[in-house]
């Protein structure tokens, strides 16, 4: 009993630095609704610089002051990147600024690199603090009291600052509606400058108060960032005590995994998750989030319409340059060529998804990455056949994407995102931890396709067929009556559902297709690189086909197919410069700043300007 | 006080405004009237510059707001009152009023919490309640305490008798003039002529983003072929 009261303690005090970014988070999609993915960065910032302070000022003065500069530091980092990258951006279409913190992610992580070299910090003991404290005969460190002691405080604090001030009532007055906040004489500007620093602060806190128990490395920035969704999510985007109860309860039961199911840890956060949004949609203390009451109603959608004879000949005439490749190019082009189809085919299931359906997932690479997993595990254990195992790649992945899409489809918008991100964590931590099925990070290797087809040549061709007319029969499908209905969906789910159109299964049917079609292209993916890696599974990896789809446009139906065109070429040229992805970011942030409406649909709209003005002197 | 100098608005591609000009002077009531669909609200939206005109000006006490972000235009004076009142449901009467707060102005007549809670005593009673417990009229009055807490010197009021009680449009019309007797300069849209004829001095009317009359309500009812051609349904 002793013993697991300890625990409970060190639960607590883990969950003192997880509260402190998680609300920090919260805060910041609250008022200006983005989904900050660089907050993780600014903990890893936050890490980095604290250990730095540490190490200049001695003493007690020393330890707690590098703490509050820390904050403070990280505020100033986090507003610089509001004003430069978020503020021209905010009347891009929505969700489009995650791509942006992406970016932000991307140059943080190689500025971080630069600055304080690849080699992990350990994190100094808080001076005066560095033994333990016997509570019932079991040692707990004091500095966990001290964390303990300390977090209620904090969430006074905050909860002080939002109920209770003007600028509490401003910024929940702005989460409601923004743009009533405005015409009542408030600059949102500054509003959201300030409570993007706020909460660039807390994350920043929340890495220099946990440096006396770990440390600062480089990782830092994505191993926090799905623990911290999962809080978000289980207390309930936007409440702070929400994030708290949620917070102590997954550091709670992360200490208790750890002591009596260690295989387990990654994956129990998520199954609680998973069961606290089957009896509470919104978690714990959220609300429910409805569509376009925040009275930000962008331009309607430009209907999207099949190519005319001109864009299928020009369609035809690509296809024909593709079939003829292999005449004048060598080996090395037609492989990068496959890892443009494959991630091509890969990003158009997930344009299908987002674009088409409006739901924006946060999560597809489970479904890629999944269906990979499925063919290969088939291979590696049962030597079944590389033709059955690869078929066996999207049916698996349809599978996966109907029971996730179970929980996920009857959530909207960034819960549904959320959601679909905490799934993908799973199938990652299951394909991670599980080594005896799948060999945790070792991968599985020796996956090569049959004989007829093991030469570049012919898999060159395997991979058009199915890649291209996986995108293809998604077209098809876009253009159809499903595609017509899930559209419908997207843009008036209501008027949908009264025309006699039941929205959550279409939506559903469109989530598994999208799923096999990811699968499709992790088979052929599987089979062209003869190994597969947890990392195919990561939020990274989720991310960059988010990525594309965005910096392909979303309205546009090749948006997807150019953005991954676009992005393995520069990725295949940066990635042999060393800091890579510093410039990967700043071109991803460029973009974003420059093409709003991504590269196919800025060079539409330019055309239409052209054509437009030429139309107008006609007059 | 406020001129409007051949404005064009548009959402997205649909053209709404269409060269509009019209002007109110300090110290009146100006209702601006016409059907469903005529360009009464973007007409509001376009001063508050919530939808930005594309050519033309909005000069108020000498300045161009076309262009200016919506909370600088609330600073330099005029207070807007939407049609869908957009009260903050999760806020609580004195919350709401907290968000309108702006610092005196000297052209403006100069509002305190407690001469509110007499105009609307509704409000003073329910002022620890949330926005979402408030029926539909007690939010407009809300809505339009919280607009005067900004100190304004024009408000603008959209379609203030829609959708409430008969009884309280009754209220409403004597709170406009109590505010006018204050020294507010006041413009509503209505579509209800005889609201708009209680409580205005002069009638604009317009029909697909264009002005057709613009006179007395005397005036106007010396030609009832132009009501019936741009006001009845």
């Amino acid at each position: 009993m002793a013993f697991l009261f300890a625990q409970f303690l060190t639960g607590l005090a883990n969950a003192s630095s997880l509260f402190l970014v998680a609300s920090g988070l919260s805060l910041i999609f609250g008022v200006t609704r983005i989904v900050n993915f660089a907050h993780g960065s600014f903990y890893m910032l936050g890490a980095f610089i604290g250990v730095t302070l540490m190490e200049i000022l001695p003493g007690h003065f020393g330890f707690w002051g590098s703490i509050l500069l820390t904050g403070l530091a990280v505020g100033v980092i986090g507003a610089f990147v509001e004003i430069v990258v978020l503020r021209p951006i905010y009347r891009a279409p929505e969700l489009f600024q995650l791509v942006a913190t992406f970016g932000v992610i991307l140059v943080i992580q190689d500025l971080a690199l630069m600055i304080w070299g690849a080699e992990d910090r350990l994190g100094p003991r808080a001076p005066g603090l560095r033994g333990v404290w016997r509570i019932f005969g079991e040692p707990v460190p004091k500095y966990d009291i001290v964390l303990i002691a300390i977090t209620p405080f904090i969430l006074f604090a905050l909860w002080y600052l939002i109920t209770k001030t003007r600028v509490g009532v401003l910024v929940r007055a702005a989460t409601q509606d923004r743009e009533m906040v405005g015409a009542l004489g408030v600059n949102q500007a500054w509003l959201f400058t300030g409570v993007f620093a706020l909460g660039s602060a807390l994350a920043g806190w929340g890495g220099a108060l946990q440096l006396p128990k770990g440390g600062a490395d480089l990782l830092m920035d994505f191993n926090i960032i799905g623990a911290v969704f999962v809080v978000v999510v289980i207390g309930g985007m936007g409440s702070l005590p929400g994030a708290f109860i949620a917070a102590v309860l997954i550091s709670v039961l992360n200490v208790l995994g750890v002591t009596y199911i260690p295989q387990s840890t990654l994956v129990l956060m998520f199954v609680v998750m998973a069961i606290v949004l089957i009896i509470r949609p919104y978690g714990l203390l959220g609300r429910e989030e409805v569509a376009g009451e925040h009275g930000q109603v962008g331009a309607p959608e430009t209907p999207i319409r099949p190519y005319g004879p001109t864009g299928q000949a020009v369609i035809a005439a690509l296809l024909l340059v593709l079939a003829a490749l292999p005449l004048v190019v060598d080996q090395f082009v037609l492989i990068l060529m496959i890892d443009m189809v494959v991630f091509a085919l890969f990003a158009a299931s997930l344009h299908f998804i987002l674009g088409t359906g409006g739901l924006v997932s946060f999560g597809h690479a489970a479904f890629f990455g999944g269906g990979a997993y499925a063919a290969a595990l088939l291979v590696f254990h049962t030597g079944t056949p590389m033709e059955l195992a690869f078929l066996f790649a999207p049916l698996a992945a349809g599978l996966l994407a109907l029971g996730i899409g179970w929980f996920c489809i009857r959530l909207t918008g960034v819960y549904f995102a959320m959601l679909t991100l905490a799934f993908s964590q799973l199938v990652w931590s299951l394909a991670y931890q599980w080594r005896a099925v799948t060999r945790g990070d070792d991968g599985l290797v020796n996956i090569w396709p049959s004989d007829w087809l093991s030469e570049t040549i012919p898999y060159y061709y395997f991979t058009l067929i199915l890649g291209i007319g996986g995108i293809l029969f998604l077209r098809h499908v876009i253009h159809a009556p499903f595609g017509y209905a899930l559209r419908a969906g997207r843009d008036s789910p209501r008027q949908a559902e009264a025309m006699g159109i039941n929205v959550k299964r279409v939506q559903y049917a469109a989530f598994a297709l999208a799923g096999v079609m990811a699968g499709l292209a992790g088979g052929i993916f599987v089979f062209s690189k003869g190994s597969v890696f947890p990392t195919e599974l990561e939020i990274a990896a989720s991310f960059d086909a988010l990525i594309v789809v965005f910096l392909g446009g979303v309205k546009t139906l090749a948006g997807g197919v150019v953005g991954a065109g676009f992005m393995t070429m520069v990725e295949d040229w940066l990635t042999r410069l060393e800091y890579w992805r510093l410039l990967l970011g700043l071109v991803i942030i460029a973009v974003v700043i420059i093409a709003p409406e991504g590269i196919v649909g800025s060079i539409r709209t330019a055309w239409n300007k052209y054509r437009g003005t030429e139309e107008e002197i006609a007059k | 006080m406020l001129n409007v100098e051949g404005i064009h608005s548009y959402y997205g591609k649909a053209h709404i405004l269409n060269g509009l000009s019209f002007e109110v002077r300090r110290g009146e009531v100006v209702a601006l009237l016409g059907r469903n669909g005529a360009g009464k609200s973007t007409t509001m939206k376009s001063v508050m510059q919530l939808v930005r005109p594309r050519t033309g000006r909005v000069m108020f006490q000498d300045d161009d707001l076309v262009g200016q972000p919506a909370y600088r235009v609330a600073k330099s004076g005029i207070g807007y009152v939407p049609e869908d009142r957009r009260i903050f449901t999760d806020l609580t009467v004195m919350e709401n009023l907290e968000v309108g707060r702006q610092p005196k102005r000297k052209d403006a007549p100069d509002w305190t919490i407690e001469q509110l809670f007499e105009i609307f005593p509704n409000l003073a009673e329910r002022r620890g309640n949330r926005g979402k417990q408030m029926s539909g009229g007690e939010q407009q009055m809300l809505t339009i305490a919280r607009t005067l807490m900004g100190n304004p010197a024009l408000l603008l009021l959209d379609e203030p008798s829609e959708g409430i009680a008969p009884v309280i449009v009754e209220q409403m019309a004597e709170t406009i003039l109590k505010l006018k007797a204050e020294g507010l300069t006041v413009m509503i849209s209505e579509q209800n002529l005889h609201f708009a004829r209680s409580v205005a001095d002069r009638a604009i009317i317009i029909e697909g983003g264009e002005k057709k009359f613009d006179g007395s309500f005397a005036e106007l009812e010396a030609h009832p072929e132009i009501r019936d051609a741009y006001l009845s349904v």
